[in-house]
This record gives C-alpha cells, sequence and structure tokens, in this order.
C-alpha cells in the first residue's frame, strides 16, 4: 500500500439535486419502467473514494452522462475520470463500481467499465484489467480487497 | 428515630467515597428526612458531625462540608431559627475560602440564600459578608464545570435578593464580576451570566456609579461573545438552544446605556459581516439597544446607523417582484428575516426620533429614483439595478411613513406631489371633471415603478390609519397634510388604477396587477373619514365585480380581481365597517348571487360559484344571502330542467350541491344560524322534488344524483334533532305522495319477489335515493314516522336492486330502539318488530351460531335465506339479496345485536361447496356472499360511522372475529371444491384484514398458517389482488412482533416459500414490493432458522432484480444484499 495520500485535496463539486420521477408511470400498475441512466446512476453515486471520505459524485468520478445503458440488449458502460492521472486507486475504484452493479443489475446485464480518454496515464491496462472477467475474479477472491471494496459500498439500511 | 449509630453509618456512608452514588444518596436522604420530622435536630447533627466537618483530612471534609449542604438543602422548606441560620452561613461563608471545600461551601451558601420567607432568612449583613468572601475567595474561572455554575448562581441569588446590601461595595463588585466571567464558555453558565449582567446593570444605574466607570472592561468581557456562535443542536442535560443564549446575551448588552459607547461600533461592524446569523442579531440587538440607550445617547450614531441600515436593505432585496394574487396583500417580492429585522429596527428608529428621517430622506436620492420611474414604463424593461432601486426606496418610505403621523407628512410632502406628477396625474376636485380629462390622463402609458412606490405609500398610510383605530378610538388624522393630499388626488388615483385594470397591451397582466393592488390599497382605508368617499369606493367595487362578472374565461385577471374583492370583505369585517358593508352587499354580494340565480351569462357555472362562495364567506351576512341565492338557483335549475329537459340546468345543480357542500359546510360550526338556513335549503330540496311531477325526458342524471345525496347526508349530519324530525317528516311524506308506497303492498313472497325489475322511474329513484340518505344519517333519537311500512318499502327496494336503501335499512336496524324501553322513538316499532319484518317471522327460530365449527343445518324457512341460497329467483335476485343482507347484518353487527349471527350463518351457508339444499352456489352468489364480509367488517364512508350518528359497540369487530374465524376455518378444512376454498379464504382474508392488529397478534399461531394458505390461494387469481394485498399486510405485522416470533419461527419454511412465490405476483407492484421487504424482515430471525434458505431467497430474488417496476427492484437489491451478508460464519447460532 501507498503511503500518504495520492490526491491530497482533490476539488468537490457541488451536489445534483436528486431528481425526483414525477412520470406518472408509478401509478400505472402494468406499464414497465425500464431500466435507465440515472437508475444506474443512483446505484453507483454514493460509493465513496478510497481515500477520501466523500461520494464518487461529489468528486465528479462519476456522473449521469459517464453512464450509456441499453436496457433491451442488456448492456451498459460506465467511463469513470480518477481525480488525477496517475491514480493507483483507479482500479478499486473501478472494481467498485463492478461490484456495486454486479449486486443490483439483473444477471443479463453485460457491463463495461472504462476509463474516461486521456484520464489517466495506462489507461489501456486499466480497461484490459477492469474488464477481464478472470482478473476480477480473482481479484474478488482477495480477503483485502474485498474489505476495501465493501467499505467503499454504500451500506443500505 | 435515627439511632446515633446508625447517624454515624449513614455519615460514614456518605463521606466513604468508593460507596456507590445510589448508596450514599440514600444516607443524605435518611438524614434530612429524620430532620424534617424532628427526631434529629441541627445542632444534635452538627455536633455528631464536628469531626468530618473539621478534621484536616482534605477529602472527608470536603465530603462532610458537601453532606451538611445538600442536607440544608433538602430543608429549604423547614423553618429554622435565625440564630442557626447566622451560624450555618458564618459557617459557609468561611468555608468559601477553604478551596478543597469550595463545593460543598457554595452548595450551602446557595441553599441558605434560597430558603423560604417563613423559615428564617439570611440577613442583609450576613449576605455582604458572604459577598465578600465570595469575592475575595472564589476564582470562579478556576474551578470545574459544576463549580462555576454555582458560584454563578450564587451571585445570581445575592444580586437579586440582597442587591441594596451588596451594592456598597461598588466597584469591587464589579471587578470580581469582570473576572469571575471573563472566559466563560459552557452554554448553562453563560445563560447565568448574561443575566448576572443584566441584574448588575440594575443594581447601578448612576453615571457616576462603579458600572459607569468600568462599562468599557465589562463590555470587553461579554462583547467578545457576540455573535453568538453555538452549533450543538441538542444538548442532553440543559436543552439549551442558540436562540435562548442569543437572546441572553442581546439583554446583557442592551441593559445599560453605558455599553453605548463599545456597543453600537461593534454591532455596526457585525452588520456588515457577510454572515447571516451575525445580521440579524445585530439587527435585534440594535434595535433593543437604540430602545434602551435612549435618543440622545444613539443620535451620534445615525449617520452609521442610517448607511449600514441602506446596506442591509439593498443587500437583502431580491429582484423579483411577484404579480400572482397571493401577493396582492404582501410588499410582493420575498422577505427573509434579515429584511425584516431591517424593517423593524428603521420603524423603530423613526418612530423614536422623527429627526432620523432627515438622514433617510436627504440621502436616497429622490431625484434618481424619479428619473428611473419615468425613464421605464415596463417593470421588465428595467435593468436590475433600477428595479432594486426601485424596490428598496419604495420599502424604506413605505417603512418610514407607517412609523408615525409625522414621518408620514413628511415624507407625502416630500414627495407625494411630485410622483403624482411624474406619473401624470393632475388634482382634481370636481368629479365632472375629473370624467373629461379622465381618458387624457392615462393614454399616456402607466409607470409601473412609480405605481409601485404610489401604492407602497398609499399602503403605509392606510395601515398608519389603521394602527391609529387599535390605539385610540377617535382619529384625528382627518387634519394631517397626508391626509390631505391623499384625499385631493383619490379621484384621478381611482381612475388611473381603474385604467390600468382596464389595460389591454402586451404586458397587460403586470399593469393590471399594479391597478388591482391600487384599488385594493384605496378600498382599504378605515373609518367614515376616510380619504376615499363613499361614492368612490362604491366606484371601486363595481370595477372589481365587473371584471369578475365580464365574459371572459379564468384569466389572471379574474383570479386577482376576486382575490382583491375577498380581501376588501374580510377588511370590512374585521372592522365592522356598516357602511362600506351595505355598499359591498349591494355591489358585490347582490350582483353575484344574482348571477348565481340566473346561470345564463356567458361565465362558467362553475367560475360564478366559486367566485360567490369565495366572496360570500367573507361575512356571515353574505353567507346567509348566499345560501338564500343558491336555494332560489337550485329551485329555478330544477324546474327549468324538468319542464324544459335543459341538461345543463341539472348540471349546474350538480355544481351548486357541490359548491354548497364543499365551501359551506365545513364552516357551519363556525357561522351562527348557517344550520337553520342549510336545513331550509334541504327542505326545499324536497319541496322542489315535490312539485316536479314527472320529468319530461328521460333522467340519468347520475352525477346529480350523487351530489344531491352527499348535500342531503351532510346537512342532516350537521342538523340539530329537531330539524331532522322536520325534514324527515317532509321526506316522507314526498315519499307518500310518489308511487313508492305501491311497493310496501309487494307481499314478500317468492312469487311475488321473484317477478321483481329494476323498474322505478327515475323521479322515484330521486326520491328513494334522498330519502334512503336522510335515513341514513338521522340520529336513534330522530323520530321516523310509520317505520313498519317504511322497513317493507326500503326491504323492497333492496331486493329490486337500490343499494341506498339497502344501507337506509342497515342504518335503521343499527338506531332503532329495542322493545319498550328504548329512549327511541319509534315507538310505534321496535327493533324485534324490524327484524321481525325483515326475517319473516319464523326464522325467530334460527339456530345461534355454532362455535365449535360443525357445520349445523339451518332448520326454519326465511325468505331472505332461501333467496340468498337460490332456492328460488334468479341470480341477479341472489346476489341483490347477499349484498342487502351485507347492510342489515352491518347494522346489526356494530350495535352488538346478536341476531347480526343469523345473517352471518346463512353468507357462511353461501360459501360452502355443498350447503344444505345439496349443490354450491352460482359462482357470482359466492363472490357476493365472500364480499358480504368486507362489507361487515370495514368501515364505510357513506353510512354507518360515527359522523353519521351510528351507534357502535365498543370491541364489536373482535367478538365478530372471535365467532366467525373458528366456523370459517374449520369449512376451510373440509371444503371439498376449489371454488368454495377460494371463496372461503376471501371471506376470511375480509375479517383477518379488518379486525385491530393486537387481535392477530394474540393469535398468530393459529391464524399464520390460515394466512399462508390464504396467500397462496389468492395469489391464483388477479380478482382478489386487493385483499391479498391487504391480508400480505396483516402477515408482515405479524413477522416482527415478539409475539408471533416464535410461530414465525416454525413456519419459516412455508413463510419464505409463500414469499418467494409473491416476490413475482404479476398483478399489483405493491404485493411484490411487500413481500420482498418482508422476506428482509424475516432476517430478524435466529441464523440457524433461516440459514437454510439462504440459496433459495437469493435465487429467487435475482429474478426481482429484472422487475419491470423500478421500485420493486430497489427492494430486491437490498434483499439481496442483506440476504447475501449472511454467511455461515458470520452469525454462529
Amino acid at each position: 500500500m501507498v503511503t500518504g495520500l495520492i490526491n491530497e485535496n482533490p476539488i468537490i463539486y457541488p451536489k445534483k439535486e436528486r431528481r425526483l420521477r414525477t412520470d406518472s408511470s408509478t401509478t400505472d400498475e402494468f406499464t414497465p419502467e425500464p431500466i435507465d441512466q440515472l437508475e444506474i446512476f443512483d446505484h453507483i453515486r454514493d460509493i465513496k473514494d478510497p481515500e477520501h471520505p466523500n461520494t464518487l459524485e461529489d468528486l465528479r468520478v462519476v456522473t449521469e452522462d459517464s453512464v450509456e445503458v441499453d436496457d433491451e440488449n442488456s448492456y451498459v458502460r460506465v467511463t469513470f475520470t480518477p481525480t488525477v492521472e496517475h491514480c493507483s486507486m483507479a482500479t478499486v475504484i473501478g472494481l467498485c463500481v463492478r461490484v456495486k452493479l454486479l449486486r443490483s443489475l439483473p444477471s443479463r446485464y453485460k457491463i463495461d467499465i472504462r476509463v474516461a480518454p486521456g484520464s489517466h496515464a495506462t489507461e489501456d491496462a486499466l480497461n484490459k484489467q477492469l474488464n477481464d472477467k478472470e482478473r476480477v475474479a480473482a481479484a474478488l477472491e482477495n480477503p483485502n480487497l474485498v474489505e476495501m471494496v465493501d467499505e467503499c459500498l454504500p451500506s443500505e439500511e | 428515630m435515627v439511632e446515633p449509630n446508625q447517624l454515624t453509618q449513614h455519615l460514614e456512608t456518605f463521606v466513604d467515597i468508593t460507596r456507590s452514588p445510589t448508596q450514599q444518596d440514600d444516607s443524605l436522604k435518611a438524614i434530612a428526612s429524620s430532620l424534617e420530622n424532628d427526631s434529629l435536630s441541627i445542632n444534635q447533627l452538627v455536633r455528631e458531625m464536628e469531626m468530618y466537618l473539621t478534621t484536616t483530612d482534605n477529602l472527608v471534609r470536603a465530603r462532610g462540608i458537601l453532606l451538611l449542604a445538600e442536607i440544608l438543602d433538602c430543608l429549604k422548606a423547614k423553618p429554622l431559627n435565625d440564630t442557626i441560620v447566622h451560624t450555618l452561613v458564618g459557617f459557609f461563608t468561611e468555608k468559601l475560602a477553604d478551596w478543597r471545600a469550595v463545593r460543598g461551601a457554595l452548595v450551602g451558601c446557595l441553599a441558605l440564600m434560597k430558603r423560604k420567607d417563613v423559615a428564617g432568612v439570611v440577613t442583609d449583613i450576613d449576605a455582604q459578608a458572604m459577598a465578600k468572601s465570595m469575592i475575595q475567595n472564589v476564582q470562579v474561572q478556576a474551578l470545574a464545570l459544576h463549580e462555576r455554575k454555582l458560584g454563578f448562581e450564587l451571585l445570581e441569588c445575592l444580586l437579586q435578593q440582597h442587591s441594596e446590601a451588596i451594592a456598597t461595595m461598588g466597584n469591587l463588585l464589579v471587578y470580581a464580576t469582570c473576572e469571575a466571567i471573563d472566559g466563560e464558555k459552557d452554554p448553562q453558565c453563560l445563560m447565568i451570566v448574561f443575566h448576572v449582567i443584566e441584574l448588575l446593570a440594575q443594581l447601578f444605574p448612576s453615571p457616576s456609579g462603579p458600572l459607569a466607570s468600568d462599562a468599557s472592561d465589562l463590555f470587553e468581557v461579554i462583547g467578545c461573545y457576540f455573535p453568538l456562535h453555538f452549533t450543538h443542536t441538542k444538548d442532553d442535560e440543559a436543552n439549551i438552544r442558540r436562540e435562548d443564549l442569543s437572546r441572553g446575551l442581546l439583554l446583557a448588552i442592551s441593559s445599560t446605556p453605558f455599553f453605548e459607547p463599545y456597543a453600537i461600533p461593534l454591532l455596526l461592524e457585525k452588520l456588515s459581516s457577510s454572515l447571516p446569523v451575525a445580521k440579524v442579531d445585530s439587527l435585534k440587538c440594535l434595535k433593543d439597544c437604540a430602545m434602551k440607550y435612549g435618543v440622545d445617547r444613539m443620535k451620534k450614531h445615525y449617520g452609521g446607523l442610517w448607511s449600514a441600515l441602506k446596506d442591509t436593505f439593498y443587500s437583502s432585496t431580491g429582484t423579483h417582484l411577484s404579480f400572482a394574487p397571493e401577493s396582492l396583500t404582501s410588499p410582493g417580492f420575498e422577505m427573509n428575516e434579515i429584511h425584516r429585522e431591517a424593517v423593524s429596527l428603521l420603524q423603530m428608529l423613526v418612530k423614536q426620533d422623527i429627526s432620523f428621517l432627515g438622514f433617510v430622506v436627504d440621502d436616497i436620492g429622490i431625484n434618481m429614483v424619479f428619473d428611473t420611474i419615468s425613464r421605464y414604463s415596463q417593470y421588465k424593461e428595467m435593468p436590475d439595478t433600477s428595479k432594486l432601486e426601485v424596490l428598496v426606496i419604495s420599502q424604506i418610505l413605505s417603512v418610514s411613513a407607517k412609523a408615525s403621523v409625522q414621518s408620514c407628512n413628511i415624507i407625502f410632502q416630500a414627495i407625494f406631489s411630485r410622483l403624482m406628477n411624474t406619473l401624470g396625474i393632475v388634482e382634481k376636485t370636481s368629479i365632472g371633471d375629473v370624467v373629461q380629462n379622465g381618458n387624457s390622463t392615462v393614454s399616456t402609458s402607466l409607470y409601473h415603478g412609480g405605481l409601485h412606490l404610489c401604492i407602497e405609500l398609499l399602503a403605509a398610510s392606510k395601515d398608519l390609519s389603521l394602527g391609529f383605530e387599535e390605539s385610540s378610538p377617535t382619529p384625528g388624522y382627518a387634519q394631517e397634510s397626508w391626509f390631505s393630499m391623499v384625499k385631493s388626488f383619490s379621484v384621478p388615483l381611482i381612475q388611473v388604477f381603474t385604467s390600468a385594470v382596464l389595460s389591454s397591451n402586451d404586458d397587460s397582466v403586470t399593469d393590471v396587477y399594479f391597478g388591482v393592488k391600487g384599488l385594493l390599497t384605496m378600498g382599504m382605508f378605515w373609518g367614515g373619514s376616510s380619504p376615499i368617499s363613499r361614492s368612490e369606493f362604491e366606484k371601486i367595487l363595481m370595477t372589481l365585480t365587473s371584471i369578475i362578472t365580464a365574459k371572459s374565461g379564468k384569466t389572471v385577471v379574474w383570479e386577482l380581481a376576486l382575490k382583491a374583492l375577498v380581501c376588501i370583505g374580510s377588511f370590512i369585517d374585521r372592522y365592522h365597517e356598516s357602511d362600506k358593508a351595505m355598499s359591498y352587499m349591494s355591489i358585490v354580494i347582490d350582483n353575484l348571487v344574482s348571477l348565481a340565480c340566473s346561470s345564463h351569462c356567458g361565465l362558467s357555472y362553475q367560475m360564478i360559484l366559486e367566485a360567490t362562495s369565495e366572496v360570500c364567506s367573507t361575512g356571515p351576512k353574505y353567507v346567509e344571502k348566499m345560501v338564500q341565492g343558491l336555494e332560489e338557483a337550485f329551485c329555478s335549475s330544477l324546474s327549468d330542467f324538468y319542464v324544459n329537459g335543459n341538461f345543463k340546468s341539472i348540471d349546474n345543480c350538480s355544481q351548486l350541491l357541490g359548491c354548497l357542500t364543499n365551501k359551506l359546510l365545513p364552516s357551519v360550526a363556525e357561522i351562527d344560524g348557517l344550520e337553520k338556513l342549510l336545513v331550509h335549503f334541504a327542505i326545499s330540496m324536497w319541496n322542489q322534488i315535490e312539485t316536479s311531477g314527472v320529468f319530461s325526458c328521460d333522467f340519468n342524471g347520475r352525477e346529480f344524483v350523487e351530489a344531491a345525496m352527499t348535500t342531503m347526508r351532510q346537512v342532516v349530519g350537521i342538523a340539530l334533532v329537531d330539524s331532522q324530525n322536520s325534514i324527515i317528516q317532509k321526506a316522507y311524506s314526498v315519499v307518500s305522495s310518489s308511487t313508492l308506497p305501491a311497493m310496501e303492498s309487494i307481499p314478500l313472497t317468492f312469487v311475488a319477489l321473484e317477478g321483481l325489475q329494476r323498474d322505478l322511474s327515475s323521479r322515484d329513484e330521486l326520491i328513494l335515493s334522498l330519502f334512503a340518505s336522510v335515513i341514513i344519517v338521522a340520529s336513534p333519537a330522530a323520530s321516523i314516522p310509520d317505520a313498519k311500512s317504511l322497513v317493507h318499502l326500503l326491504l323492497v327496494s333492496l331486493l329490486k336492486g337500490y343499494i341506498p336503501a339497502a344501507q337506509a335499512l342497515g342504518s335503521m336496524v343499527n338506531k332503532l330502539g329495542s322493545g319498550s324501553g328504548g329512549t327511541n322513538t319509534s315507538r310505534e316499532c321496535s327493533l324485534e318488530e324490524a327484524c321481525a319484518i325483515i326475517f319473516h317471522a319464523d326464522f325467530a327460530s334460527g339456530k345461534k351460531i355454532s362455535s365449535n365449527g360443525s357445520t349445523k343445518i339451518i332448520g326454519s324457512e326465511t325468505t331472505l335465506s332461501n333467496i340468498c341460497l337460490g332456492y328460488c329467483g334468479s341470480l341477479d335476485l341472489q346476489t341483490r339479496t347477499i349484498t342487502g343482507l351485507a347492510w342489515i347484518g352491518k347494522g346489526l353487527l356494530m350495535r352488538g345485536y346478536e341476531r347480526v349471527n343469523e345473517i352471518a350463518l346463512v353468507l357462511v351457508e353461501c360459501l360452502k361447496s355443498t350447503n344444505y339444499s345439496g349443490h354450491a352456489l352460482h359462482p357470482s352468489a359466492m363472490k357476493h356472499a365472500a364480499d358480504a364480509f368486507s362489507t361487515l367488517m370495514s368501515d364505510s364512508e357513506v353510512c354507518l360511522n360515527r359522523k353519521f350518528n351510528a351507534v357502535i359497540r365498543p370491541l364489536y369487530k373482535q367478538r365478530f372475529f372471535s365467532a366467525i374465524v373458528p366456523i370459517l376455518e374449520s369449512l376451510i378444512m373440509n371444503s371439498q371444491t376449489p371454488l368454495s376454498r377460494t371463496m372461503l379464504h376471501v371471506a376470511l382474508a375480509h375479517v383477518i384484514s379488518n379486525v385491530p392488529v393486537t387481535v392477530i397478534l394474540d393469535n398468530t399461531k393459529k391464524l399464520q398458517p390460515l394466512i399462508l394458505e390464504g396467500l397462496s390461494v389468492l395469489s391464483l387469481d388477479s380478482v382478489e389482488k386487493e385483499t391479498l394485498f391487504s391480508l400480505l399486510l396483516v402477515l408482515s405485522g405479524t413477522l416482527t412482533d415478539t409475539k408471533g416470533q416464535q410461530s414465525t419461527g416454525d413456519n419459516a419454511h412455508i413463510i419464505i416459500e409463500c414469499l418467494i412465490r409473491l416476490t413475482s405476483y404479476p398483478h399489483l407492484m405493491v404485493v411484490r414490493e411487500t413481500a420482498i421487504q418482508c422476506l428482509v424482515t424475516l432476517l430478524e430471525l435466529p441464523h440457524r432458522r433461516i440459514y437454510p434458505f439462504r440459496r433459495e431467497v437469493l435465487q429467487a430474488i435475482e429474478k426481482s432484480l429484472d422487475d419491470p417496476k423500478r421500485r420493486v427492484r430497489e427492494e430486491a437489491i437490498r434483499c439481496r444484499q442483506a440476504w447475501a451478508s449472511i454467511t455461515s460464519t458470520s452469525n454462529p447460532p
């Protein structure tokens, strides 16, 4: 583990107002509500940054627009932006997002996690690592890593 | 009696610090009580304690002194002789010097100081000695929190009770207080400290006194707390809030004028801070200080004060001016707390000293404002800075004008004429002149800024004159110059406002807003000597009324005018202006009410009704007028309908009744005599229907019948018994004159009943429905004529399928007196007789309900039960009878009459797969019978509730529950056909979900399996989804309750299986959601019970993650996470 913080003084952005869903579909019993961008974003916005007490939303690591979702084809892609280019925490953040989505989405979904182009020094390696099934599975068998991920995920009350 | 050795024991216990606090407390109480009942004297005690009080062991001495002090604290009300008190005071005063025992000494001194008058008190000389010793020996800031608090309390006590004695200490006292306070940080202590400062200020008011000379030191000590920063939201022990502290500090700062040279500059500086709390506190404090310090001292700060105030006004005002109807009576922009405090400070300053106004008027740059005003005609055209300027200056001027007559005069003299000139308003006195020039003055565009300023000023002078009225009954402001100015300009002003109201240019909403607001302000000048003459006032009313009645849609203009009229109406009512009330009545009320009667204008009837009811609600007299008007309108509309077949009229009638029920009935308690009017209205409804003869065309106004029924129910509901009787009489006579009584001749036999059709004429149906409404609501004390034949009539109508008739019959049997001794009224018909008619006499021998669950055959033949069981008649008749029976049963059930059991048995019989006729009922009839249990058990909105005077026996639901559940249960066990089983479960679900939850919890063990079975049976069908949901809610209630825990654990297997099935219930989202929530709840069960199901649950929840509904998905994620995190190791059994 590194000593000292990688980004000691991150910029904290104001939170976006939680958009309340006001569409009438909630009153109608049989209209389906497909999984959409905001819903995915709601899942991941409250993930805590591994080294700060702030959420990924606070630090603008993820935004609503960084989520692409195609419910019909069961595909979701999250593009996140690490706060600094050489951030070694990027893998952990990516892992957190993946785990959170794995737990929240039906199994038919294919989840694609990417670093925003040009936002990280080892972008390609990172993308490869985050989307390699076996490496992810291996990572999740590492108790230290799992503990770290669990700490970052918001606890459901 | 405390034995000497026992006393020693108590003393030892208290002194020994190794004992527990409760033990020490007990011994303290024991000693105190023996002193209280005189079994021990103080002298004895002190002698006994001598060793503890004088020993050189510091710990023991401290505890000993504390014990004596605590004992005295318990004896505050016990009379002691003066010598003893004196000696004790001497002792504790001396002990103040003993720093190790200072706590005991402080407690002792306080206890002595707080003694009651009759019980021997501390003398002035002793108090002085105590104060001296305190000042010399006690270093308050060196003590711990609790001792500090005691020290301050002692100081407070001394200042309060012996102020004269210790005043002689002069400078020493002030100096010592400074020292004691300096650096205090605890909120509880600070509360006392602030009070101590106040007391000190009262003690030394003289300008040559010690406080005057040390004011700077003292202020330095307390000034540093300002503005108070305190973020604790809740303090566990003391519960001190920021407001209390800040109020205390404020009182301390404003307590003496000697603080003035230090306080005012500090407050002005803090006012310029960017912290909102600091601003608010400074403004509040400045206001208090200005009041207490006096004009002479404040005068030299006026310059600074004014500029700080001006800045505050500018920074706290927004530029958004609202033109909505709600802002007609307010300045129209948002006011935050800073702004409100600034307003009240400015007003106070001007009121206190008129010379402050000089700064205001000199400084605000009137020329600039006039320039701005005349440059932009439209408000929205102005740049933000100009908007701000106009708003702030209008506000400042109006606030200052409102402060006093003098200031009002000065401001009006300074700007009013000029403002009028700018607006192009020329002073006119003769009316003829104005009419000619009226158009020319308005042909130029209106200046919104100027109008705003003008309206603000007028509103200020109006408020000023109203304020007068409250303080002195004879207003002398007619001679004031502002008054004559308003008076001389009133005619052209009203002209301008009127033309603004009628304006039709692009931005007409703003024009109209200003116009209406102006007229409203002019219309609210108070009194006979108002600057607005009566004819002008009437002109205002006419303009506003004409907007309401104009043939336009529901526009903003319309709403504004209506709101203005309502404001004027309430104003007249509040200030009892009889002259104006007359004008209001003749111009506004009469006009609108006649409009409501005619119904032949371009306006939609809904709007007329809204306007009329809003305006009329401003005064009781108007309400009277309105009810009369509506009555007339109702009658004419109804007759228009049946004579000319005008369907629009019947719509109007429904709307009118709706207005009556929704707008007027809620206020019946507030207005005297409204009840009588409404009863009169109800009777004329009957009259009108009576004379209506035959409807000329087919009548299908379901909506009208509903509205009429609701109105009738509500009116009868609020009426007194006498009035109810007269309505019932009237209704009865109408019923008798109709063709309805013919039905009474129908005998209650199969042959006769079989031929029944729904064949009432629409008029009869209306009469029947209304009559049923009356009966439903009538109080048990009201008398119902000819009850027997009415029962017969209602019974036949019920069999014809009229639900209101069934409800009325239920209400009747609910309220009829039983036997001869009843308090009730229907002398000719008792409950028994009514039942005899209903059950057809020979049913009387029916079997009691059997509680052992065996299915007994009901031997007796009754018409109703036979129809229910399908021996005769059509299916239609059968279902109607079952529904009707349910309502009758409900009436009986609520009063706790046992014959309800007969009905219940018939209903149960209907549900059996083989009843004693040997065959099952038609599915539809069965469904009706099952739903009848819902009717029986649930609370109804339309009848048989508390509001409608039902007789309700306590715990009736519980009784029925315990009688019927065993029967249903045993039937379910033995039932063969699936249909019958389902229906029995539906019935059971209705019973279970309507009974109070505690009853369920008492029987969880027995009920849970039944509920679970019910859930799985009901989940097969979408028809019963609502029933299923309420049953599921009952289940979820039983899961967590401690009483049900055991049974839940035992049934965990079935429960989880059942819940998992419900997570995919397709027909109702809330069912899925609740089922998932229940699964989460189950995790509270012991680990070994639930762990085996982990896999199963996770698999099922996986599917719910893909649920079409978002709320279900959210619950599923939560549930999945919760179940996934129980692992085989985390929570061993």
